[in-house]
């Protein structure tokens, strides 16, 4: 029998709350983070995009201002959250030596980089600040994490574009549960609202460009959708083993009960048409859970707002849960704070574990048409979910045909 | 040209930006690893910060020598006459 992991600690700063609180109380009403970038490089490098999802509160009003200069801003959304998830599971006194790290991130120090390549042209190598390395690598948000709170049992960076996530939550549920740690900080952070990286994203189409209309332009599921929004921040969760967290007598938010990784092995951007390696991904992360389809009762999706990308994911639900699929309630938080990118799967897992938690679904904005081909059952106002035992999950896909399923249960 | 009370104020405004150490903790006899627990890599940001400031060049080879303050302070002087 494998050792049981449960969730005792939730952190994000995100585009709809700087807190845990604050992004629930609007995830349940309904919120856009989404608005017009007022940045002069939006004119400057007449980027086709001029709007996304920032963090509602900036970094470096958390932090203070040395700690933060060594820190690119990934990483400083990653120890935001990681402190208050780290607070929020209260855990007075640990080994340290059992403690570890999965942090992910999609892109890494991409501000950093850039911005020591400018040095470079402009002012020569002597200006490249000594720091550039390790604010830059992509390790340096767990590296952080791991600096902060002491945690000695090893800080991975799992990077899978935007289930990277997702697979830190599902990399720490392994860690815990083959035994080389008792507990886990795991998440991931992303700080890409930079013109370089929305510029390559505008390239490739992904990218909605209702310029106009920023709040209404992240519409998962919608008729109108065109494509998804940026969004920076970062979540984090404490994972602790269930022995350790009944030691301590510690408040349990959930059983992060089952998680699962597979590749589509398809194509290099584009989701297998047909869903398999997502439909292998749930089927594989219930499984691990034993879970069966009737059990779940709420998916908080991946659900991108991207034309291609909101249906293949509905096929697979449909593919993993059967006739069940439509007795679940369907989440698109995208809708709200858009795209975090390698955040978007920690941050939608801390989402899952306060909906499971406080039996409450997450609110889906902007779907004023549903797409006829995704007759999904998705929660447009605070749905309560049911008493008793009930299981969420949360997908997360990302570019080189990654897919992370987590399933959580209730405690 | 600037005098050595005015390059140690400047350089003081240097180590207090990249470290948040108070100005006034900066004094001529202070050590810059044992006494202000500046690690290697802020000593470079703390040279390369000060050849922009006061107009100077630090060599790489010279750093390993400016153990206190007043070593960096009169290296800058001496640069600049």
């Amino acid at each position: 029998m494998a050792r049981k992991v449960v969730i005792t600690g939730l952190g994000v700063t995100t585009p709809i709350g700087g807190d845990v609180p604050t992004m629930w109380k609007n995830a349940l009403k309904g919120v856009s983070g989404a608005h017009t970038l007022e940045d002069d490089w939006v004119a400057k490098y007449e980027l086709p995009v001029h709007f996304a999802a920032r963090a509602s509160t900036p970094a470096l009003e958390v932090l203070s201002r040395v700690e933060a200069k060594r820190m690119d801003p990934s990483t400083q959304f990653g120890v935001v959250a990681a402190r208050e998830a780290w607070a929020d599971a209260n855990i007075t006194e640990i080994d340290h030596d059992r403690l570890a790290v999965a942090f992910a991130t999609g892109i890494g120090g991409v501000w950093t980089l850039l911005d020591a390549w400018d040095t470079l042209r402009e002012k020569g190598p002597r200006r490249v600040l000594p720091m550039t390395v390790p604010m830059l690598m992509p390790n340096g948000v767990a590296a952080a994490v791991s600096l902060d709170l002491g945690a000695r049992a090893g800080a991975h960076t799992p990077v899978s574009a935007c289930a990277s996530g997702t697979e830190a939550v599902h990399m720490g549920l392994d860690l815990i549960r083959s035994g080389k740690a008792d507990v886990v900080v795991c998440g991931g952070a992303e700080a890409a609202i930079h013109p370089m990286p929305i510029a390559a994203f505008a390239s490739m189409q992904a990218l909605s460009r209702r310029n106009d209309d920023p709040e209404h332009a992240s519409r998962p599921y919608d008729r109108d959708r065109d494509g998804f929004v940026m969004g920076e921040g970062a979540g984090a969760l404490v994972l602790e083993a269930e022995e350790h967290a009944l030691a301590r007598g510690a408040r349990i938010y959930a059983e992060l009960a089952g998680t699962s990784v597979t590749a589509d092995a398809y194509h290099i951007t584009a989701p297998d048409p047909e869903g398999l390696g997502a439909t292998r991904a749930l089927k594989a992360a219930m499984f691990d859970g034993r879970i069966q389809a009737e059990d779940v009762v709420h998916v908080n999706a991946h659900a991108t707002s991207t034309p291609v990308g909101d249906k293949p994911e509905y096929t697979a639900l449909k593919a993993a849960l059967g006739s069940h699929v439509d007795n679940v309630a369907v989440s698109a938080t995208k809708s709200q704070m858009g795209h975090l990118l390698g955040a978007s799967g920690a941050v939608e897992a801390v989402l899952t574990v306060l909906a499971v938690h406080e039996r409450k679904a997450p609110v889906t904005i902007n779907l004023e048409n549903q797409d006829p081909e995704i007759p999904l059952d998705v929660v447009t106002s605070e749905r309560a979910l049911p008493a008793g035992d009930i299981v969420a999950l949360s997908n997360s896909f990302g570019f080189g045909g990654h897919n992370a399923v987590i399933a959580v249960r209730s405690v | 040209m600037a005098s050595n009370e005015e390059i140690l104020a400047g350089l003081a405004e240097i180590v207090n930006e990249e470290t948040g150490l108070a100005p006034e903790a900066v004094e001529m006899d202070k050590s810059f690893t044992e006494d202000l627990d500046i690690d290697s890599i802020s000593m470079m940001t703390i040279v390369v910060n000060a050849e922009e400031k006061f107009g100077v060049r630090i060599p790489d080879e010279e750093v390993k020598n400016l153990k206190t303050v007043g070593d960096a302070v009169n290296f800058i002087s001496n640069a600049q006459a």
